[in-house]
């Protein structure tokens, strides 16, 4: 956020705004227009820029239908299905707010996946990364408030089970799930907080995202070959390179919402939200959204309540340790021939966690889950120090430009 | 400033106590403001009014069980059949997750009367209508993540850390109990 204008401007009413309120100056040095980008990324790393446009979607969609939404257990259910029907273009406003959370979610699990990937949180990114996780976790914690607004049966239920994870505190917990709830069960009180802070939390998860971006840009983004740009040659602007391959990258993500909220608007929806929330039944398999369920079969697979808590506090909070329990000096798994197949080990794990949150938790799926479950934060607690000391990286290109122009010879200058 | 007494060097100025008296009153108060916000998230009086609620356990037949709700939450009264109180007093203690005798849990050994809300993360256990799932123990089971009741509401097998709570009840005559 520097202060004076770095550039003339042509405009006459941005010169006089700037020279009053050097507002443009300031986006600029934030938002990096002409920052010098590696030239070297790939697709991996234009999930952001759909990040960003999820985000949007999401607060633009949800005001509208804030206008229409009553948040009280008598009349919420009704009042959605008002929306659905009644409303001009209701509609479509709720299966794209619905189908956006998932495309969000989808976005924002490959992103971290690129930054475990390519080492993105090492030195001298790590707050970069940090900032990120609570990006996440402020995600789900919106995503989760949301899918309780409609008040179907999956929303009654899922609220019950994720604040009774809080009684699970010792001493405090049962006057903090009370507190949490305005009551003695969840009820019209939760609801009602549930959507003052449904609305208010994208709006701090905007605020977090532009410090995110922020600290990005001080170092500027890590690469695919993990070193950092060395000359002009290793870098192009970001725009207008960056900003048309990205917008290639957000029109692929808006075909696929558009294919969901128009063909498919209920594939990630669950049955038992079309029915109203009963808190005399709960449903027979009490299931959450598809991107919670790696993290619910990991509180499911532990026999004790407080430990399930704990460990399923832990599966997320331990994404913040990443970049000191990875010891490797190396950043891209492109150099790391053992990080990376345990890379990818992680990650089918992660799947088959999720599969194992959709099961009823008994037999097989049981057994496997706390295997699984095991795994997961062996990766964090064992892989990520020890194959740090103990695996041989191949040798580093010299540069970034080196292995893009191959084999040294660089392919502009032959050009020319 | 000729007022302000001279460093010592050791302790502080007149200005740092000044500074820090400030300071910490401004904290204290910031602090004391928080706690209305914090209190009006706890339940209000209309939900604090505690209802009271009368049971009418006359058309309960033996073995039948029944649900009412009771400050939002379902209350289970089970009418037990003489086997399944015989199973509930002859288990041991030493079987039990959260040990309590039947007779601890009953003011009257058919009467079962529990708050019927998962001790684990607050689902409803299956058992209450004819055809549902008992779980292994004869009582209740709780589909949500598989902790098993036995016939006194008792866990045993599954994640919950407690039993099933028994609310504060009496009873009014041989047929109507009173919940709260």
């Amino acid at each position: 956020m520097a202060g004076g204008p770095s550039r003339e401007y042509n405009n006459r009413l941005i010169r006089w705004v700037e020279y009053r309120l050097p507002i443009f100056s300031a986006v600029e040095a934030t938002i990096g227009r002409d920052m010098p980008t590696p030239k070297n990324l790939n697709y991996w790393w234009s999930l952001g820029s759909v990040l960003f446009l999820a985000l949007i979607i999401q607060i633009a969609t949800g005001i509208f239908l804030a206008m229409h939404y009553v948040p009280n257990g008598a009349m919420a259910f009704d009042s959605v299905e008002q929306i659905m029907r009644n409303v001009n273009y209701g509609w479509l406003l709720r299966y794209v707010h619905s189908n956006s959370a998932s495309l969000f979610f989808a976005a924002v699990y490959i992103h971290i996946l690129r930054g475990m990937y390519y080492g993105s949180y090492k030195a001298p990114r790590e707050l970069l990364w940090i900032i990120g996780v609570v990006i996440l976790v402020l995600m789900m914690a919106t995503a989760f408030m949301g899918y309780v607004l409609p008040w179907g049966q999956m929303s009654f239920w899922a609220a019950t089970v994720i604040t009774n994870l809080f009684s699970a505190i010792p001493w405090v917990g049962e006057s903090l799930t009370t507190w949490l709830w305005g009551g003695f069960a969840v009820d019209s009180p939760t609801l009602q907080r549930f959507f003052s802070l449904h609305y208010l939390l994208p709006f701090v998860i905007l605020g977090v995202s532009l410090m995110h971006v922020w600290a990005l840009h001080v170092h500027g983004s890590s690469n695919p070959v993990g070193i950092s740009a060395r000359s002009k040659q290793d870098t192009i602007p970001y725009h207008p390179y960056y900003t048309s391959k990205y917008m290639s990258v957000i029109g692929i993500a808006l075909i696929i919402l558009a294919f969901l909220v128009f063909y498919e608007p209920n594939f990630l929806a669950h049955a038992d939200q079309f029915k109203p929330a009963d808190p005399l039944q709960t449903p027979p398999n009490i299931v959450p959204e598809w991107y919670f369920l790696p993290f619910y079969a990991i509180l499911r697979s532990i026999p004790d309540k407080l430990g399930g808590v704990i460990m399923f506090g832990g599966s997320i909070a331990i994404l913040f340790l990443v970049p000191w329990l990875d010891t490797s000096r190396v950043r891209s798994a492109r150099f790391r021939p053992t990080y990376r197949y345990f890379f990818w080990i992680f990650v089918l794990n992660v799947i088959l966690l999720g599969w194992v949150g959709a099961q009823p938790p008994e037999g097989a799926a049981l057994v496997i889950g706390r295997l699984a479950t095991a795994y997961y934060f062996a990766h964090f607690l064992i892989v990520l120090p020890f194959v740090g000391w103990f695996e041989r990286p191949r040798p580093l290109p010299e540069s970034i430009s080196k292995p893009v122009l191959k084999s040294g010879t660089p392919a502009a200058e032959a050009a020319e | 400033m000729a007022t302000t007494a001279p460093d010592t060097g050791e302790g502080g100025t007149r200005r740092d106590f000044i500074f820090v008296a400030a300071t910490s009153a401004a904290a204290v108060g910031a602090g004391l403001a928080v706690w209305p916000f914090v209190n009006s998230m706890n339940p209000s009086k209309d939900v604090l009014a505690e209802a009271t609620l009368e049971v009418d356990l006359s058309p309960i037949e033996e073995g039948q069980r029944i649900t009412v709700l009771w400050r939002k939450k379902p209350v289970f009264v089970d009418h037990r059949a003489p086997d399944k109180i015989a199973e509930a007093q002859n288990t041991a203690l030493s079987d039990l997750k959260d040990p309590q005798a039947d007779a601890d849990r009953v003011q009257r050994p058919e009467w079962l009367v529990m708050i019927g809300i998962c001790t684990h993360l607050g689902c409803i256990p299956q058992g209450q209508r004819v055809g549902e799932r008992l779980g292994d123990f004869g009582g209740w089971f709780c589909p949500c993540h598989g902790s098993h009741y036995d016939t006194s509401g008792r866990i045993r097998k599954g994640p919950a850390p407690t039993n099933l709570e028994v609310p504060p009840y009496s009873f009014v005559n041989d047929t109507t109990i009173q919940l709260g």
